[in-house]
């Protein structure tokens, strides 16, 4: 086989994983719009705030201490002891569980039948104010996630399939990490179909998803559920953020990455968990292909981002619901 | 009765308010949100603790004593434009913009205003033609002459021949990515290696694209011109392909500890040009001991002796010895901006200045003209040890090669002259 055709297998495979980090973003978004009707904007940088306080919570770092530093004069900055990962994580939820209360019992109780373009400009509220709290808890620094996650390409799938090609060959590179995103992906959303499709809360999910009043006539509390929903993309946050600030450290600019959640949504539909995951991987394969095949040999490279918005916009004039969306249907 | 009244309690509130007049006012467009923060903050910490220290220890600059008046962009153009725009007023004498945007959006206001603007290594290029840019500074370097330092070193480490080689420029896709294409192209050509450029689109938290070309292609050297969330993920995939991290040459906005400490240990060996070197300067201990110890510190004090924190001291010791030097000329210590801008103008900075100012050897001699607004050109490579945690200077500071940069400046500010309606010359 040329060592062309190999490459483009490469890419393809590599554009799967990148597909799946784009979908772990897109599921929080998935899962709080399919249940209560809000495009969360504050969704990357929930991812941001759940990333960093694992962190802090792990290297025992005292929350505020440069606010408190400031006003007390004092120089505090740890505990003095470090948080096991494992514990860290189920603290860090607990927070963002903590944080789904508030969101619903400050924010969103409030705003109970308001129009929908009103819910947005809350999140993009919220998603400000949120930065800011982050920071101000936790610094601006770049943080080390010392979580033990394998970094680099698997030297095993690079030798045993060097042999496919050519000398021009030299296997295929996969990257450890994108492999421990896919199978946590996986299990992610397994879990939360599991979720979704057998517990009594699940079904209570999707129940409000489908019609809020007729959920609310059988006795579902819509509080509860939107807290619920809320916690969930909280849990989805920490996913992303984990695996996105493994590559970088875990730094303000990872609130951009719902920038490359959105083509998948647009893609994959707003209300379908399978959307989101074929929507990523296809917008992960198709800017990845394109670059290879077009993008970096004929345009100057750089074209991922708008190719990504560009194979979006090709599927929304087909179907504007998204691949896997629910198609609106209104009569006169 | 009740109008005489009312104009004294205006005037007198308008004097109290008004910028106090025996002060010398250093505004700090500073970024300490967002996600450029991490290189913002130690910037700033450097360069205001600086001058709290000329504050304290030498009650300011000539006598008179320092304000600095900080304003956060951001990283933001529109904010930066915002700052210069509400703190001018006070009486700024000098701006370090901090940012290549804010820079090209305040050339034409600051010139217009006659305040002096000091852009440190970046910003626009050809501004260092100073009868074009009577107002801009970009002394000790400029981009172009990072690319031209970053070939000579490759020079020195291959023989003086890169014939041959093959050289690929990892960028940021945006203006400041773009500045060093023109100056390698013509080093391309000049020295015979071959030269592929890879754009990283803003932010760049996805680069699998570009690192698996350079896996492909093999290239013998990667150059980067990155910034932000670029630099770390530029480096955690270079480790992640094997790339020799010791063939990895960021510019010096991609050579900070933060840069490297999310890759760990795979980023030992990584290079990075820099236009200050890093080093235990006396001024460090002299900064710990009447600023931060004195409570007068800009930041908690964990970015002292950091890289980008030296840079920010540098830009400020840089600020305050034209300062000092537009106090001789006009034999004043009130100096204005314009005076200020003739110190800029007049600056000489010699070892033996550097050494009393207790920063030997932080950046090359030099001297500023009002042909020559952009110094000597001349910066370091520095290389990342990963087990200590620190940046170690391999070389001394290099020169660029001024036969490829000048005539690209020449050609550059003089279509600026043309299309913005400027002649030429000295103010």
């Amino acid at each position: 086989m040329s060592a062309d055709f190999l490459y483009g297998i490469e890419v393809i495979i590599n554009g799967l994983m990148a597909g799946v980090l784009y979908a772990l973003v897109a599921l929080g978004f998935v899962l709080i719009f399919k249940a209560s009707g809000i495009f969360n904007y504050a969704q990357g940088v929930m991812a941001l705030f759940a990333a960093l306080t694992l962190v802090g919570v792990m290297e025992g770092q005292v929350p505020f201490s440069h606010l408190i530093n400031a006003v007390f004069g004092t120089e505090i900055h740890h505990f003095g002891w470090e948080v096991p990962a494992l514990l860290a994580i189920l603290l860090t939820l607990c927070i963002m569980i903590a944080f789904a209360w508030a969101v619903q019992y400050f924010v969103f109780r409030h705003l109970v039948g308001q129009e929908p373009i009103i819910l947005f400009m809350a999140t993009i509220g919220l998603a400000y104010f949120l930065e800011g709290v982050g920071d101000l808890m936790w610094g601006s620094d770049i943080k080390t996630l010392a979580l033990g996650l394998p970094q680099g390409g698997s030297m095993a799938v690079e030798e045993w399939t060097a042999g496919l090609g050519g000398d021009d060959f030299y296997g295929f590179f996969i990257d450890k990490l994108d492999m421990v995103a896919t199978v946590v992906a996986l299990l992610l959303v397994a879990g939360l179909v599991g979720f979704a499709q057998y517990t009594k809360q699940g079904r209570a999910m999707r129940a409000v998803a489908d019609d809020h009043q007729a959920a609310l006539s059988v006795g579902i509390s819509l509080n509860f559920i939107w807290v619920l929903v809320w916690s969930l993309a909280g849990l989805v946050a920490l996913v992303a953020g984990v695996m996105w600030g493994a590559k970088s450290g875990v730094q303000f600019s990872l609130s951009l990455i719902a920038l490359k959640a959105l083509p998948v949504l647009m893609l994959g539909g707003f209300t379908s968990i399978p959307g989101a995951i074929v929507g990523g991987l296809i917008i992960g394969v198709g800017e990845k292909l394109f670059e290879y095949t077009i993008g970096a040999p004929f345009l100057g490279g750089a074209t991922e981002n708008w190719f990504a918005y560009m194979l979006a916009l090709i599927f929304l004039v087909f179907r504007p619901q998204g691949l896997f969306g629910e198609r609106i249907i209104e009569r006169v | 009765m009740k109008m005489k009244t009312l104009a004294a309690m205006a005037l007198a509130g308008a004097l109290a308010t008004g910028p106090a007049m025996a002060e010398l006012v250093m505004p700090d467009l500073s970024y300490r949100t967002g996600p450029y923060a991490a290189g913002g903050t130690p910037f700033s910490d450097g360069y205001q603790d600086y001058l709290n220290l000329l504050n304290a220890r030498d009650g300011g600059i000539g006598g008179e004593s320092i304000r600095i008046v900080e304003c956060e962009t951001g990283y933001n153009t529109e904010k930066g434009v915002e700052c210069y725009e509400s703190t001018k007023g006070e009486g700024a004498l000098i701006y370090q913009p901090l940012s290549t945007g804010i820079t090209y959006q305040l050339i034409p206001k600051a010139t217009a205003d006659g305040i002096p603007i000091h852009t440190m290594g970046y910003g626009r290029t050809s501004a260092a033609n100073g009868e074009v840019f009577n107002w801009v500074f970009n002394y000790p370097a400029n981009y172009w002459d990072a690319a031209s330092v970053a070939i000579n070193y490759l020079l020195d480490e291959n023989g003086g021949d890169l014939n041959g080689k093959k050289i690929a420029l990892v960028y940021h896709n945006s203006a400041y990515g773009k500045e060093p294409i023109r100056t390698l192209e013509e080093l391309s050509s000049m020295h015979g290696f071959e030269l592929s450029q890879l754009a990283v689109d803003h932010p760049g938290q996805e680069q699998k694209s570009q690192w698996l070309q350079i896996r492909r292609e093999r290239p013998d050297y990667v150059l980067m011109w990155g910034w932000g969330v670029m630099n770390q993920v530029a480096v955690q995939e270079a480790a992640n392909i094997n790339f020799p991290m010791e063939n990895f040459i960021g510019n010096w906005w991609a050579g900070a500890e933060h840069d490297v400490t999310p890759a760990g240990a795979a980023a030992n060996g990584y290079k990075s040009l820099n236009m200050n070197r890093v080093q235990d300067y006396p001024v460090l201990e002299e900064i710990k001991t009447l600023v931060h110890d004195a409570g007068n510190a800009a930041g908690d004090g964990s970015n002292i002796g950091k890289v980008l924190y030296v840079r920010g001291m540098y830009a400020a010791m840089l600020a305050a010895e034209a300062i000092a030097k537009a106090q001789d000329i006009h034999g004043t210590a009130a100096v204005t901006p314009a005076m200020v801008r003739d110190g800029m103008e007049a600056l000489e900075i010699t070892n033996a200045r550097m050494t009393e100012l207790g920063m030997e050897g932080i950046g090359p001699e030099f001297s500023v003209s009002c042909q020559n607004h952009g110094g000597a050109g001349q910066g370091l490579v520095q290389q990342w040890n990963a087990a200590d945690g620190v940046w170690e200077p391999l070389t001394d500071f290099i020169a660029p090669d001024a036969s490829v940069i000048a005539p690209l400046i020449a050609e550059d500010s003089a279509a600026f002259a043309a299309e913005s309606g400027i002649t030429p010359g000295c103010l």
